[in-house]
């Protein structure tokens, strides 16, 4: 056993997890922990962002498209409050990260020390655990312990405080690394409760499947893909759960709820069996509660049993993973084509009226999408670009979707971008933004250009909060407060400030020349379409109604 | 709506109560009354937490109570298959009139006289809530002058044991 500082178990608890990318931020508390990292840095690649909150969002990113765990080094302090807005962001969407803090030496805690901040304290609603190490013998178990927890069941992040001592003791090294084990073992009823399920779908006429973040996290994509077609059921999404179908696929209904088609939102009111995996009946789907499928029984299947029951009383549920539970039902499920069921729902979608000359965020989505026919990652920040993505990008199988859905994080969207490239280098990276959360995260080109970490940003500009302003247009009576940030900002110049290419188009002929400029993205890239600012994202249901009340066009 | 009684092993850590106050608080959940103390083991604390709500939301309050990390076991104490009590302090007015009759009550409670001045008497009881309610109400017409209770506290009957081996 050998003798080490604090941070050297640090650096060897990391590499006993495996972790080879690290973003991160220096400062007064972790110096001994980069220290650590000097020896190391053949071992790891660190990603400085401009800021800490970009770090987090980065690993979050890192972790949802890899994988693997993210892991964020910073220091206490104002380093650590930095990361808050990022912790909570994986926490409602369930990624898996940890975040290390430095923290002020034990004698200093608790007398309001420089950079001194009660972080656990902060963080504990927002994390699936939080721990302060403050005894350099408890530092490997705590460290082990967080990425084990991070990971099991229900995934999520996990902060863990240093003292600055700790980090600069020496002990013995014990290592308490635990290999990963399956987190949620099949238990004796999963057969019978499978079956129970499939019963349900062979006895019922209208069947919808409500899949959401769960079918990628447990990776049953392909499972449920199989489901589907064996019954013909129709599947709709969550925003999270974008991308678990094929949107070309038939049965693919896309996004349901405030912005869903008008397909899949009479499709689940109509429904008289809703099995949803995955998902969390959150009020962004479910619309007015009480006409949330009304005629239908509701199957619920997920890993966390507090979800069972929380937003919405289920017919019969199941505790378990995703897939193991997919597998053992798609054997007792019934072929069948269903067709009088799914020619009515084909009756129910509209024509948007929008032409294909249109300069509008349809066919400029569905241009890059066309483009990026792979196995490219799409990322978005938050608001109407991010619900156009959702709605328009057509999912292949393959694409990875990043977007922060149960935060709504504007600014999220930088940092996830070169998170999710630094973990895929061989992945084509397309940044969907607003000029809102641009201006809230732009400070991060210095991050893509440091480190030549090839993006395509796609800034959606349109010189307004435009989800914000759709509302005030819809339901304020035009009363637009605050919304219009104006356009006195030249994107391409500041682009350029930071060595990165920057084009900006006004029409779809001058953006397929721009996409035709190049086959792969090799360097970071900045592509500025400029919007109408009156363009909404429609269809949309209106607060407070039921889902199958939606607004499909205005006038 | 009625009251449940819920009882908690914990991780004896430091931060445990503070979470496990703040997941209520979060989640909208009400506590009547909390109590929590050491354990047979050194390592673990329990608690006694009395909610008020309906069985929704108690299911969702011990689903969530079962995914924090330091808690180890959550069992909800129904009135029939437990025992559970309290301790209160009542300070009540007495002079040399009515002295006589409040210890007289306080003997039929078997409450215990703890502190006798001049113009007022402590009274110790220990009971479940209808008892103390009971007493209570016979005192209130002396003059309550202070009045503390400490939350329930209390454990499964028979041989079932929260820690699990």
């Amino acid at each position: 056993m050998a003798t080490m500082t604090g941070s050297q178990m640090v650096v060897e608890c990391l590499k006993e997890q495996n972790v080879d990318t690290i973003f991160g931020y220096q400062g007064g508390a972790v110096i001994p922990l980069y220290d650590a990292l000097y020896d190391e840095q053949e071992n790891f690649k660190i990603i400085r962002p401009a800021h800490e909150q970009n770090a987090v969002h980065a690993a979050d990113s890192y972790a949802r498209t890899t994988g693997k765990t993210g892991v964020c080094i910073v220091t206490s302090g104002p380093g650590a409050t930095n990361t808050v807005t990022g912790i909570a962001n994986a926490y409602m969407d369930s990624v898996p990260i940890v975040v290390i803090t430095g923290q002020v030496a034990t004698s200093l805690l608790g007398k309001d020390s420089f950079q001194e901040i009660d972080i656990t304290g902060i963080t504990a609603p927002i994390t699936k655990y939080n721990v302060l190490v403050r005894d350099i013998d408890q530092l490997p178990e705590a460290l082990s312990k967080a990425f084990k927890i991070a990971k099991d069941g229900r995934p999520g992040p996990v902060l863990v405080d240093i003292a600055k001592d700790v980090l600069m003791g020496k002990a013995k090294f014990v290592s308490r690394y635990e290999k990963e084990t399956k987190t949620c073992v099949p238990g004796e009823d999963t057969e019978e409760k499978a079956l129970n399920i499939a019963r349900l779908i062979n006895e019922s006429e209208k069947p919808v499947i409500y899949a959401g973040g769960g079918v990628k996290t447990s990776r049953a994509q392909d499972i449920l893909l199989d489901l589907a077609e064996k019954n013909s059921i129709p599947v709709v999404n969550t925003l999270m759960g974008l991308g678990s179908i094929p949107r070309n696929n038939r049965l693919s209904l896309g996004l349901v709820g405030m912005h869903g088609s008008k397909e899949a939102n009479l499709a689940v009111t109509k429904s008289d069996l809703i099995i949803a995996i995955g998902a969390r009946f959150s009020d962004r789907v479910i619309g007015k509660k009480d006409r949330f499928a009304p005629g239908a029984k509701i199957v619920h299947i997920d890993i966390d049993e507090a979800e069972i029951g929380k937003n919405m009383q289920v017919y019969y549920s199941h505790v378990c993973d995703l897939k193991e539970s997919l597998e053992s039902m798609v054997d007792h499920v019934e072929s069948n084509d269903r067709k009088s069921w799914i020619d009515e729902i084909e009756t129910w979608k509209v024509d948007d009226g929008i032409k294909e000359s249109d300069f509008a965020a349809k066919n400029i989505i569905g241009a890059i999408s066309s483009k990026f026919s792979g196995d490219p990652i799409v990322v978005t920040d938050v608001g109407q670009h991010q619900m156009w993505t959702a709605q328009y990008w057509k999912f292949n199988g393959k694409t990875d979707f990043v977007t922060s859905g149960g935060l709504g994080t504007m600014g999220f969207g930088m940092g996830a971008a070169y998170g999710a490239k630094t973990g895929n280098p061989d992945r084509n990276v397309i940044l969907f933004v607003g000029d809102g959360g641009f201006r809230m995260s732009c400070q991060e080109l210095v991050t893509i250009s440091k480190y030549k970490i090839p993006v395509l940003i796609v800034l959606m500009n349109n010189s307004t909060l435009g989800m914000v302003r759709q509302w005030q247009k819809l339901f304020s009576n035009k009363r637009y407060m605050e919304t219009d940030i104006g356009d006195d900002v030249d994107y391409i110049k500041l682009a350029e400030t930071y060595r990165i290419k920057g084009v900006q188009v006004k029409d779809m002929e001058s953006l397929k020349q721009f996409l035709d400029s190049f086959e792969d993205i090799t360097e970071p890239m900045l592509v500025e379409c400029k919007l109408s600012k009156d363009d909404n994202v429609l269809p949309i249901v209106p607060p407070g109604v039921a889902i199958d009340e939606l607004i499909v066009k205005t006038y | 709506m009625r009251k449940y009684v819920l009882s908690l092993l914990v991780e004896n850590n430091s931060g445990v109560l503070s979470r496990i106050a703040g997941l209520f608080a979060r989640r909208c959940f009400n506590i009547d009354s909390l109590t929590v103390g050491t354990t047979e083991d050194e390592a673990l604390s329990r608690m006694t937490i009395v909610v008020t709500g309906d069985e929704q939301i108690l299911e969702q309050i011990k689903k969530q109570l079962n995914k924090l990390v330091e808690v180890i076991k959550v069992v909800e104490l129904s009135p029939e298959e437990s025992i559970s009590r309290e301790l209160v302090f009542i300070k009540v007015k007495a002079d040399n009139d009515t002295r006589s009759n409040v210890i007289e009550i306080s003997n039929i409670f078997r409450a215990n006289i703890v502190d006798v001045a001049k113009n007022s008497l402590i009274l110790e009881l220990t009971g479940d809530a209808a008892k103390i309610e009971a007493f209570t109400n016979l005192m209130e017409p002396f003059g309550i002058l202070e009045f503390i209770r400490s939350g329930a506290t209390g454990l499964q009957r028979g041989f079932n044991v929260l820690k699990e081996n």
